[in-house]
């Protein structure tokens, strides 16, 4: 049947399942992604999925990954095309040689399969059907049937799986044997009828080692936890909801006072962006630790505000969960689009922190320290994650606290300090860094209130329009962004083997297929040092990788390099010197993406004068 | 403008209140407004009603929106921090301010463009969520810092001092918020200061969503014939159902009243309400039948005034949330941070 031999690989394929969305096929997906994890391999799954309740398509991937690359790889060796209204489209996707897994209860026209490929039908519907009577029983454990086939063709141990239902389905019996009845119904029949294994096989291996499997949005929201957040109000949006319900579920476990029952946390439900962010604000503004989640067109509604927490000083930690954009854009798909926009939100002149997790684990580092930074610099802190890290099932390193740890509630004025006749000026930078103390309201019965307005103001928080009292208030401002650069988390750089010209700068979840793309680069014989950058503003140590390299690639998820941008406007840098390396169709970006568009350029750098490449 | 310094001193033989503070412990700035401005009278009954209630000030957290109205909180409690956030966004930021501290005073101060029109959704969704606070809307039917433009509570048929006449309908703050379920509600006329006074009073010992609609004449806009707004026409149709007198402390205090039309009404804090009626008819428990009322008398042209409603029984958003008795604000690591050996336990769960 095949011109192509079949592909044959252990523990390093990609398998896509295309469902309809609302089947219930997500539960059963991710099962298979975290059997596979019970083997000791690693595995990078991602959902794709239509803006949509049901009916739509949806497509879960998964990364089978003995060497741990994390990032999306692209191309598909195994689709698993359990959805007729893209059937076509999934079965162009195959590698040639690859494999597809299909419901064959229906003869299908040799038309709509390809030779080059190995098809592989088993009769779920049938055998659901002899199964089950009852219809939502018939829709779920086909899934399940479908994974008990696949477990066989791919050499899985069923009893690794048998425990991760165990685990799954403690204490509700029923269900457990009844999902296991259905994973041997799919296994016994795929043993009995197809030649298993196929080439694609998972073995065990000890590549997981301690790590956890979690999504970046859980992992900021116990971050915020962690971090001490009383305060959450929120507007739902995808893909950022899941912060605000995460954090919901772990206050209910975590912050309930064990003798009254009472709650050390207060959650609203917004009417809107606007709401979510002034609660944020005026719960920061009288002392409390808050934050909102949102997304993109949230961030567009809130930008007043962020200019109000700029200028009028008011702690405030944004969660983006960025998707692709402008306007309602592309609701589910990820993209990094919001750089810009963060960074310089509001009218006027004004500049915000931000940070840039690469995964789960700093997902919950950054969201802790969100609440120390914007205390500490009475200012708006985002927290920049994406889709891809937000809503995906994530391998990374096990969350850390160290228990000594207390809260940087940044410069606040006591009662105590008041009474011992401390000067207070709201706007007075007492200490040179740009950073005014506050009081909180109520602090004492006649020192310390000031009027908090979005007007201009003296030293003292009174009222002025005069220019130079102004000016001398915007250039506090800027100095307090400077002493930020030291606060932040510092960018990390890897070097190459050897001294090279050649640099690259990246972010965020671009982290994972940018680590594998190196291994692809240097197998070309392109030597790259790098620097991932976690936060804005830029910390000197970025200056000083662009003076030391010839070119910097720039690396990024959105059309119009706007990291890039941010770079060049605020190092005064020849932008000729960085190379805008983009990828912006809402997937996440793949290792072979980086490695084909950072090769060619150097393949030509490498052929052509410098002068003549650039001009 | 607001930076203009007032004189600290004060007569020797001014009178105290049961903390030892006196008026003048209540005042602000001077005010910017222009003289005569409705608002400085309604600022005026704040420090009355502040000082008869003998509350320290600085437990006091006063917020506001943009506009005229919203510069006034810099013109009293000059102890008590202020907040003039972002146009409509009052609400928002109070309940914020609010959740991180239950223990201070929350007196929200907006006018009609900033509740009625741009902060229209704010306004309705604190009243909604039962934020305990005293929300006043300085209403003046008109766009007083832009010079005069109206405003969404400026009547169907009232005349802008240009002479256009408005074609669109009123909204009345007050009919919304009953039908939001606001569970203190009230309007007044900021001329009519005995009336005022006790009603601001009341309103911050209720606790919950507590709402005061004060008509306030804009001197320089709309005071002239043909605008609903002006000090005279709201003092020709003013309707007023009831007048109140708030009684501090729990001791019954003989009030001087004939029987039959004084009804009293005890607030959460403790203090009572002695409810004079002058519209015999007028049931302030029934929302039902407070909402018929206004209605009925909207249509007649007839401004209602007085306590519209009460609920003594009245829950907040606190509760509504089973938030812990001690202000969010003072939680700290120990008891907000569930520690690493939890953050182990998690990290097992994720494996």
């Amino acid at each position: 049947m095949s011109d192509k031999k079949p592909i044959s690989s252990v523990n390093d394929f990609v398998v896509r399942f295309a469902n309809v969305n609302g089947s219930g096929s997500a539960s059963a997906n991710e099962m298979f992604a975290r059997a596979i994890l019970r083997h000791g391999v690693p595995v990078s799954p991602r959902n794709i999925f239509p803006s949509n309740i049901q009916g739509l398509p949806t497509w879960y991937e998964v990364r089978v990954t003995e060497a741990g690359h994390l990032g999306a790889r692209g191309g598909v060796d195994m689709m698993v095309a359990m959805n007729p209204q893209t059937w076509d489209k999934d079965v162009a996707g195959i590698e040639p040689g690859g494999y597809l897994f299909y419901d064959s209860t229906k003869p299908m026209p040799s038309t709509k399969f390809r030779d080059d490929i190995t098809v592989i039908g088993v009769p779920l519907t049938a055998i659901t059907n002899s199964t089950y009577t009852d219809p939502r029983q018939r829709q779920l454990f086909k899934n399940i049937i479908y994974l008990g086939a696949l477990s066989a063709l791919l050499d899985m141990d069923p009893k690794l799986i048998e425990q991760l239902i165990g685990d799954q389905y403690k204490g509700k019996e029923k269900l457990l044997s009844s999902n296991v009845h259905a994973l041997h119904l799919g296994r016994d029949w795929a043993l009995q009828n197809l030649k298993c294994p196929i080439g694609l096989r998972v073995k065990k291996s000890d590549k997981v080692g301690d790590r956890i499997f979690i999504e970046g949005n859980s992992a900021a929201a116990l971050g915020a936890v962690y971090g001490g957040a009383t305060v959450c109000a929120w507007y739902p949006i995808t893909p950022s909801s899941s912060v605000a319900e995460a954090f919901t579920a772990h206050c209910k476990k975590y912050r309930h006072d064990p003798e009254t029952g009472k709650a050390k946390y207060a959650i609203v439900q917004g009417e809107d962006e606007l709401a979510s962010i002034g609660i944020v604000i005026g719960a920061s503004w009288n002392g409390a630790r808050a934050f909102t989640a949102t997304s993109g067109p949230g961030i567009s509604l809130m930008t007043e505000f962020i200019g109000l927490s700029y200028f009028a000083e008011i702690p405030a930690v944004i969660m983006n969960i960025q998707r692709a954009g402008p306007s309602t854009g592309m609701p589910t798909r990820t993209q990094q689009c919001d750089i810009i926009a963060c960074a310089y939100a509001s009218h006027g002149d004004t500049k915000h922190v931000l940070l840039f997790p690469e995964d789960p684990a700093e997902a919950f580092e950054f969201a802790a320290a969100a609440f120390d930074l914007a205390e500490r610099l009475q200012t708006t802190i985002f927290l920049m994650l994406d889709l891809d890290i937000g809503m995906n099932h994530r391998l990374c390193r096990p969350l850390k606290w160290d228990d000594a740890r207390q809260y940087d509630r940044g410069k606040v004025m006591t009662a105590a300090m008041l009474e011992e006749g401390r000067d207070f000026g709201r706007y007075l930078d007492v200490d040179g860094d740009g950073i005014p103390y506050r009081t909180y309201p109520g602090t004492h019965p006649t020192k310390g209130s000031y009027f908090t307005r979005g007007t201009s103001r003296d030293r003292y928080a009174r009222y002025s329009e005069e220019g130079t009292v102004y000016a001398d208030n915007m250039q506090r401002l800027m100095r307090k962004f400077e002493t930020a650069q030291d606060l932040v988390p510092r960018p990390l750089q890897a070097n190459a083997e050897r001294p090279t010209k050649y640099g690259v700068i990246y972010f965020g979840s671009t982290s994972p297929a940018m680590d594998e793309a190196i291994g692809l680069l240097e197998a070309r014989g392109h030597q790259l040092d790098r620097l991932r950058i976690r936060a804005f503003p830029f910390h000197s140590s970025v200056a000083s990788f662009l003076a030391e390299h010839d070119f910097v690639y720039v690396v990024e998820q959105n059309r119009d390099s706007q990291l890039r941008q941010l770079i060049v406007n605020e190092n005064g840098i020849d932008p000729v010197r960085l190379v805008p390396i983009v990828h912006y169709d809402g997937t996440p970006i793949t290792a072979r993406f980086i490695a084909k568009a950072i090769g060619d350029h150097q393949d030509h750098l490498k052929v052509t004068p410098l002068r003549k490449a650039v001009s | 403008m607001t930076y203009i310094a007032k004189p600290k001193f004060h007569h020797p033989g001014l009178k105290k209140n049961a903390l030892g503070y006196t008026h003048r412990d209540y005042e602000g700035k001077i005010s910017t407004l222009c003289a005569g401005c409705g608002h400085d009278s309604i600022t005026a009954s704040i420090i009355e009603a502040c000082y008869e209630l003998s509350i320290e000030p600085h437990r006091v957290a006063k917020i506001s929106g943009i506009g005229c109205s919203s510069k006034t909180p810099d013109y009293f409690l000059g102890n008590s921090h202020g907040f003039n956030s972002v146009h409509g966004r009052m609400p928002s930021v109070l309940t914020g301010a609010n959740l991180a501290n239950r223990d201070l005073i929350y007196l929200g101060v907006s006018g009609d463009g900033d509740s009625a029109s741009i902060g229209f959704g704010q306004f309705a969704h604190s009243i909604r969520r039962g934020v305990n606070m005293t929300y006043i809307v300085e209403n003046n039917g008109v766009y007083g810092l832009t010079k005069g433009q109206f405003s969404a509570t400026a009547d169907r048929g009232s005349k802008s001092k240009k002479g256009v006449t408005n074609t669109d309908n009123a909204i009345d703050l007050v009919a919304i918020a009953l039908q939001l379920g606001a569970t203190f509600v009230a309007r007044s006329f900021s001329g009519d200061k005995s009336q005022l006074v006790p009603l601001i009073a009341a309103a911050i010992g209720h606790k919950g969503a507590s709402f005061i609609d004060v008509i306030s004449p804009c001197i320089a806009f709309n005071n002239h014939a043909g605008s609903t707004k002006s000090f005279d026409y709201v003092r020709e149709h003013n309707d007023a159902v009831n007048r109140l007198d708030v009684l501090v402390g729990r001791d019954p205090i003989a009030v001087d009243y004939a029987p039959g039309t004084v009804q009293v009404v005890e607030q959460h804090d403790g203090s009572k309400i002695a409810l004079r009626k002058i519209d015999a008819d007028y049931d302030p428990h029934d929302r039902l039948g407070a909402q018929t009322f206004l209605a009925r008398h909207a249509a007649k042209g007839q401004i209602v005034t007085g306590l519209l409603y009460v609920d003594p029984e009245a829950e907040d958003l606190h509760e509504h949330l089973n938030t812990v008795e001690t202000p969010l604000n003072a939680l700290e690591a120990d008891t907000l941070c569930p520690g690493s050996a939890v953050l182990d336990k998690i990290n097992a769960s994720l494996r």
